[in-house]
C-alpha cells in the first residue's frame, strides 16, 4: 500500500538517523538535508539507496540533485512510490 | 579415436601461504594535491577518508614494485623463488600491449619457467587473480602460484580532475597460493555489470592518438596533448558499492559458510573509506571484526589495495595468521569479487 506524506517523513526520519545520528524529530519538511541535517552528498546517496527500499521507488542519480530538502524527497517519493 | 586423459592431480585445497608489499617512498599529503584543484583538506578527508597516499617515482617502475613485494611473499611463504609455477599479475598500469609484464617479473624474481601472465579486471583485479590461483593448485598445474597486483595510478590521473585527483596512489601487493590439506578459500562470489561499463573508464584509447579525432583528446592547459586518465562518475559508483557491494560481500559470506560473528578481519577494496564504513554497517560486522582502513595513508591502489592492506594488518599485529578474513574488490567494468580466506 502506497505510503502517505507523513508516514514518509516519519521513515525519511528514520533513515536520517540511522545514517547521520540526526535525531528524528529535527527531520522535518522544510529541513534542508546538506544544510540543516549535515547530510553530505555521500549521504545523500546512502538515505536515497534507504528510500528506494523502503518506499518501492527509483531515485536516479539525475533526480537525486533535486531533492534538497525534506519536503523535495516526501514529494517525490509520494509521486514516484509503485 | 577419443582417448583417455588423465587428469591432472592437484592439492586437496589451496590457501595463502605468504604475503608482501611494496609502498613507493614518496609520501603525497592532500596538500600538494590542493596546487591543482579548487578544495580542502577537511573536504578530501570527510569524503574519502584519505590523509595521504604514495607516488612512485621514476625508478619505482611496475616491475620494480611487484618484484619487491612479491619477493617478500615468496620469503614469507618459506619457498625460494624456483618453487613458483605461475605469476599471475593484476594491473591497469603497465603500458605495454605486449609482452605481458607478468613474464619479465617472473625474471626478474628467479622463478624458473613458470605460467605467466596478466589479468585487467581494475580494482577486482586481485580477488580475481585469487580464484584463478585457487584453481590452478587444486586442479594440479601448478603448486605455487604468486598472485601480484601491482599499480601507478599516478600516471592515470588528472591531477586536474576534482573527482579523482585526490584518490589514487601507487605500490604493491603480493601473495603466494599453495597447497593445503584443509580449506582455506571459500567460493568466489564475482562477476560483472557491463551495463555500467562507462562509469569508470581511461579517458581515450590508446589508438585514439592514432585514428582519433584530435578533437576529442585531452589537452592540457599549454595545449600539449596530454596522456589519458581514469575518470569516474563518482556518485554512481558510490552508490553501486555501497548498495551492491554490501550484498556480494554477505554472499561469499553464506557462500563459505562463515557469518559475521566467525569473522575476524575484513580487508575491502580501499577505495574510499565512506564505502568501508557503509559496508561494516550493512554487513552488521562485530566490534571484534579489524576492519583495513589502509585508505587513509595509501590512497586507493587498485588491484594492490586488498594484498597492501592484508600485509599492514599482519604486519602491525592487527591480524593474526589464520584468522578468518572476508575479502572483496570492485571496481571498473564494473567487476566485483569476493571471498573468504584463512590469513597466512
Ligand atoms: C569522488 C567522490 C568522493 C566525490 O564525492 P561526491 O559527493 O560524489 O561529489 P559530487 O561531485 O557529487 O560533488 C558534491 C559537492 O562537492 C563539491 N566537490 C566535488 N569535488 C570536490 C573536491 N575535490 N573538493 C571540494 N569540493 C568538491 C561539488 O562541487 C559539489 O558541491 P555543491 O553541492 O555545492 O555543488 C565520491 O563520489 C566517491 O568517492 N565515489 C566513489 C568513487 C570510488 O571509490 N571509485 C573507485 C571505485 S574502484
Amino acid at each position: 500500500m502506497a505510503a502517505t506524506q507523513e508516514e514518509i517523513v516519519a521513515g525519511l526520519a528514520e533513515i536520517v538517523n540511522e545514517i547521520a545520528g540526526i535525531p528524528a524529530e529535527d527531520v522535518q519538511l522544510d529541513k534542508s538535508f546538506t544544510d540543516d541535517l549535515d547530510v553530505d552528498s555521500l549521504s545523500m546517496v546512502e538515505v536515497v539507496v534507504a528510500a528506494e527500499e523502503r518506499f518501492d521507488v527509483k531515485i536516479p542519480d539525475d533526480d537525486v540533485k533535486n531533492l534538497k530538502t525534506v519536503g523535495d524527497a516526501a514529494d517525490y517519493i509520494l509521486k514516484h512510490q509503485a | 579415436m577419443t582417448s583417455k586423459i588423465k587428469p591432472g592431480k592437484g592439492a586437496p585445497y589451496a590457501r595463502i601461504t605468504g604475503v608482501g608489499g611494496y609502498r613507493p617512498t614518496r609520501v603525497v599529503p592532500n596538500e600538494e594535491i590542493l596546487k591543482h584543484i579548487d578544495s580542502s583538506d577537511e573536504w578530501i578527508r570527510s569524503r574519502s577518508g584519505i590523509a595521504t597516499r604514495h607516488w612512485a617515482g621514476p625508478e619505482e617502475t611496475v616491475a620494480v614494485m611487484a618484484v619487491e613485494a612479491a619477493g617478500k611473499a615468496i620469503a614469507d611463504a618459506g619457498l625460494d623463488p624456483e618453487q613458483i609455477g605461475g605469476v599471475i599479475v593484476a594491473t591497469v598500469s603497465h603500458f605495454k600491449q605486449t609482452p605481458a609484464i607478468a613474464t619479465e617479473i617472473a625474471h626478474k624474481l628467479g622463478a624458473g619457467k613458470p605460467a605467466a601472465f596478466d589479468i585487467n579486471a581494475g580494482c577486482a583485479a586481485f580477488g580475481y587473480g585469487l580464484t584463478l590461483a585457487k584453481g590452478m593448485v587444486t586442479e594440479g598445474s601448478a603448486e605455487h602460484v604468486l598472485v601480484i597486483g601491482v599499480e601507478r595510478l599516478s600516471d592515470l590521473t588528472d591531477v586536474t580532475d576534482r573527482s579523482t585527483a585526490f584518490l589514487f596512489g601507487d605500490g604493491a601487493g603480493a601473495v603466494v597460493v599453495g597447497p593445503s590439506q584443509e580449506p582455506a578459500m571459500g567460493p568466489s562470489v564475482w562477476g560483472s555489470e557491463g551495463d555500467k561499463s562507462d562509469v569508470i573508464s581511461q579517458t581515450v584509447p590508446w589508438d585514439g592518438y592514432r585514428v582519433g579525432d584530435v578533437g576529442q583528446l585531452p589537452v592540457g592547459a599549454d595545449g600539449e596533448l596530454k596522456f589519458p586518465a581514469i575518470r569516474q562518475e563518482g556518485q554512481a559508483v558510490f552508490r553501486w558499492a555501497v548498495f551492491e557491494m554490501a550484498k556480494v560481500a554477505q554472499q561469499a559470506l553464506d557462500a563459505a559458510g562463515v557469518s559475521p560473528a566467525d569473522l575476524d578481519v575484513f580487508i575491502p577494496h580501499q577505495a574510499n573509506m565512506r564505502i568501508i564504513d557503509s559496508m561494516v554497517k550493512t554487513l552488521k560486522l562485530p566490534e571484534h571484526v579489524t576492519v583495513a582502513r589502509d585508505v587513509e595513508t595509501t590512497g586507493n591502489t587498485s588491484a594492490a589495495s586488498i594484498p597492501l592492506a592484508m600485509e599492514r594488518l599482519l604486519a602491525t599485529g592487527q591480524a593474526k595468521s589464520g584468522d578468518t578474513a572476508l575479502v572483496i574488490g570492485f571496481g571498473a567494468g564494473l567487476a566485483y569479487a569476493a571471498t573468504v580466506v584463512t590469513l597466512p
